[in-house]
């Protein structure tokens, strides 16, 4: 939406701005009959979404808190063996699960990676998305051009990239250490050595974030307007002031948002890791969700329990995050 | 809380993009004369005083751009100094080459005899043997067309319900609304992880693992909300004179809806399209767990299989790479020229 964001809004507009063509009461004292009868094409309207959600996210995640108090793996639950059917025997042993996680090593170092990963993809992810725009809402030539090349990464669906750059990185017969070779250098272990494997998982998270960030802050860009950059000049502002004081606080709306979603996005990357190392090597590059699939889906028995717990304590940190970032915007005067 | 834009036509006009400059403008340029100079660094070719526009042989407005809303069009004309465009052309260059390089360098490795396959050289024998191999020796184009279906019945719903939903709250003041919003939001934060063992026991239960059905409303899962928060943005650029007049002219909500906003919100449907296209067409987590055995798999389980199974196939892999990226691409050029207006619509908070 083209927001006019010109100058920084004083004060809050909290509460519900929701403006309809009827602006019914929020509430009707006439009790149910008359909020349906007001309300139901509203309501006609989000019932998929709704029932969808339910459905698909609702039933799961209460049955996923369960598990997670539970002991529950492969050999436990209820299952098919031919025409038998084993009903589940796995017992209720509360926060445990928790406890074993929150004291013991492996949560907490994954936690530790998984947070430098997040916070060092998002910050350069965004510096990177945010230059480019700047560079490309100027008047260049071949300007779609760059914007069509730049947005490549995106255009492409994420695990073909991913192979993409396996096969770059491959330590043996990868382009990038045969062009090192070509400089005398010896070849680098991009994948497996640890540090190279998370400095190498992190950049290929950054290539294939940067145009998302890049599209968004352009489509900001463009929709600040250029009387504010006039009277800046006029006023005897050079260039870095002007991107200071009037394009960085004009972007806020978009760029909140954008770093929020990123962020989520990138704590729970799945695909990124899980095709580049699998983890690895050893769990040097796991981050929490990966991890938690490994719990479910790779290992024997299958740890449906820990992993359930893993993917709680995940929503349980990433509510926090957002909870704390809305205060945050609440505090410096952006209504969320 | 993104106000209303009162100038409606204006962000209209904006999904258009902005053509590049006539060939004889190159030089005149409306933007500060250099690049967003990065802190500790000197700026290079610091603007002179803006010149009048009396004197100012380049003070002609540009044609051809509509309003140059721009953040840095302004009345600020005068010729970019050479050393900074050199600069920008630069850095957009280096930019471009590291966006395009890995994808270009996988196309170029599938045109490759498959003994070449590691060899630096950019073309070599070239021949389309990987894909002849590909097409004809492995369920390559069975794992295509499961793609294409939950692909597609992905995208035909998910714009359907998006729609819907972003239509609701971005017209209506209903019970729930503000708890909906922050339950699209909060879906976002769903760790696969934690719903990935109990959708997987549903869908056991229901028969519906290695089934494309299921799939589909697990995609639906995730791209849904973003899309219901973008299309909101969108609609809340749509002026509401206009269902107004539809309520007038006695159209129910609905109606008004289908015939009036629709047709005005196309770009918004399109990036909401491309969006569950690109989630269903690209997920790997759950696809990998959902579907097992060589008809049932999808592209991104399938591609997978030539990593795992023959230790890195590099030949037919590239083949398969670029077969599954040109419909994504062809996806996305269609859908692109809104995707800047798109992106934004929906990024502001309302």
């Amino acid at each position: 939406m083209a927001v006019q964001t010109g100058r920084p809004v004083a004060g809050t507009r909290g509460g519900k701005t929701a403006r309809g063509p009827r602006p019914g009461p929020g509430t009707p004292s006439g009790g149910l009959r008359r909020a349906v009868s007001t309300h139901w094409y509203a309501w006609a309207m989000v019932a998929p979404v709704v029932a969808v959600i339910g459905v698909i996210i609702g039933y799961p995640l209460v049955r996923g808190v369960h598990l997670s108090l539970t002991d529950a793996d492969e050999r436990n639950v209820a299952r098919h063996i031919g025409v038998n059917n084993l009903p589940a025997t796995y017992e209720f042993v509360g926060l445990d699960n928790y406890r074993a996680a929150l004291t013991g090593d492996q949560f907490l170092s994954t936690l530790g990676w998984t947070l430098v990963w997040t916070v060092s993809c998002v910050a350069v992810t965004f510096a990177l998305g945010l230059g480019l725009a700047t560079l490309l809402n100027r008047r260049i030539a071949g300007r779609s051009l760059y914007r069509m090349l730049l947005i490549l990464p995106w255009a492409v669906p994420g695990f073909v990239s991913v192979f993409a750059w396996r096969f770059l990185y491959n330590e043996d017969r990868g382009l990038l250490n045969k062009l090192l070779a070509g400089g005398g250098i010896d070849a680098v272990p991009w994948l497996n050595d640890p540090t190279w494997a998370k400095f190498s998982v992190i950049a290929v998270n950054i290539w294939l974030g940067v145009p998302f960030m890049m599209v968004a802050l352009l489509g900001g860009l463009q929709s600040l307007p250029g009387e504010l950059y006039e009277a800046a000049e006029m006023d005897g502002a050079d260039a870095w002031q002007r991107f200071v004081h009037i394009t960085l606080p004009g972007l806020r709306p978009v760029s909140t948002t954008v770093i929020l979603l990123s962020t989520i996005w990138t704590f729970n990357m799945f695909p990124v890791i899980f095709l580049l190392t699998r983890g690895g090597p050893g769990e040097a590059t796991q981050i929490l969700v990966t991890q938690a699939y490994k719990f479910s889906f790779e290992i024997s028995p299958r740890d449906y329990a820990q992993s359930s717990t893993w993917g709680v304590l995940i929503l349980v940190l990433l509510m926090l995050f957002a909870a704390l970032y809305r205060r945050v915007l609440r505090n410096q005067g952006d209504s969320w | 809380m993104g106000r209303a834009d009162p100038r409606p036509a204006d962000a209209l006009r904006r999904a258009v993009p902005a053509r590049p400059p006539e060939p004889g403008r190159q030089l005149v340029t409306l933007a500060a004369p250099n690049p967003a100079p990065k802190p500790g660094r000197p700026n290079p070719g610091r603007p002179n005083p803006a010149p009048t526009p009396a004197t100012d042989p380049a003070a002609a407005t540009p044609s051809g751009a509509g309003r140059i809303t721009s953040a840095t069009g302004g009345g600020h004309r005068n010729r970019r100094s050479p050393l900074a465009s050199v600069a920008l052309h630069a850095t957009l260059v280096v930019a471009s080459v590291i966006a395009v390089f890995p994808v270009l360098w996988v196309l170029l490795t599938s045109l490759k005899p498959a003994a070449h396959a590691t060899t630096t050289d950019f073309l070599r024998d070239t021949t389309l043997d990987n894909y002849t191999g590909l097409l004809r020796d492995t369920p390559f184009l069975t794992w295509f067309g499961n793609s294409v279906l939950i692909a597609g019945l992905t995208t035909v719903l998910g714009v359907f319900v998006a729609a819907t939903t972003g239509y609701a709250v971005s017209r209506f003041r209903f019970p729930g609304k503000r708890g909906l919003m922050w339950t699209l939001l909060v879906t976002q934060m769903f760790p696969v992880a934690v719903l990935i063992v109990p959708i997987y026991n549903i869908m056991a239960g229901l028969g519906l693992l290695n089934d494309p059905v299921g799939l589909v409303l697990t995609y639906l899962t995730i791209a849904v909300p973003f899309c219901a928060w973008m299309m909101k943005g969108f609609f809340d650029t749509i002026p509401r004179e206009i269902d107004e007049s539809g309520m007038v002219d006695g159209l129910t909500p609905f109606g008004t809806f289908r015939r009036l906003v629709l047709p005005l919100a196309r770009p918004g449907l399109a990036v909401t399209a491309f969006y569950c296209f690109i989630t269903a067409w690209g997920e790997v987590a759950y696809a990998s767990a959902f579907m097992v055995g060589d008809e049932n798999l999808t592209l991104a389980g399938g591609l997978q299989k030539f990593v795992n199974q023959y230790g890195a196939q590099w030949g037919p892999m590239s083949a398969a790479s670029v077969l599954i990226a040109v419909p994504a691409a062809l996806v996305f050029l269609f859908a692109q020229r809104h995707l800047v207006t798109g992106m934004s619509a929906g990024a502001v908070k309302g």
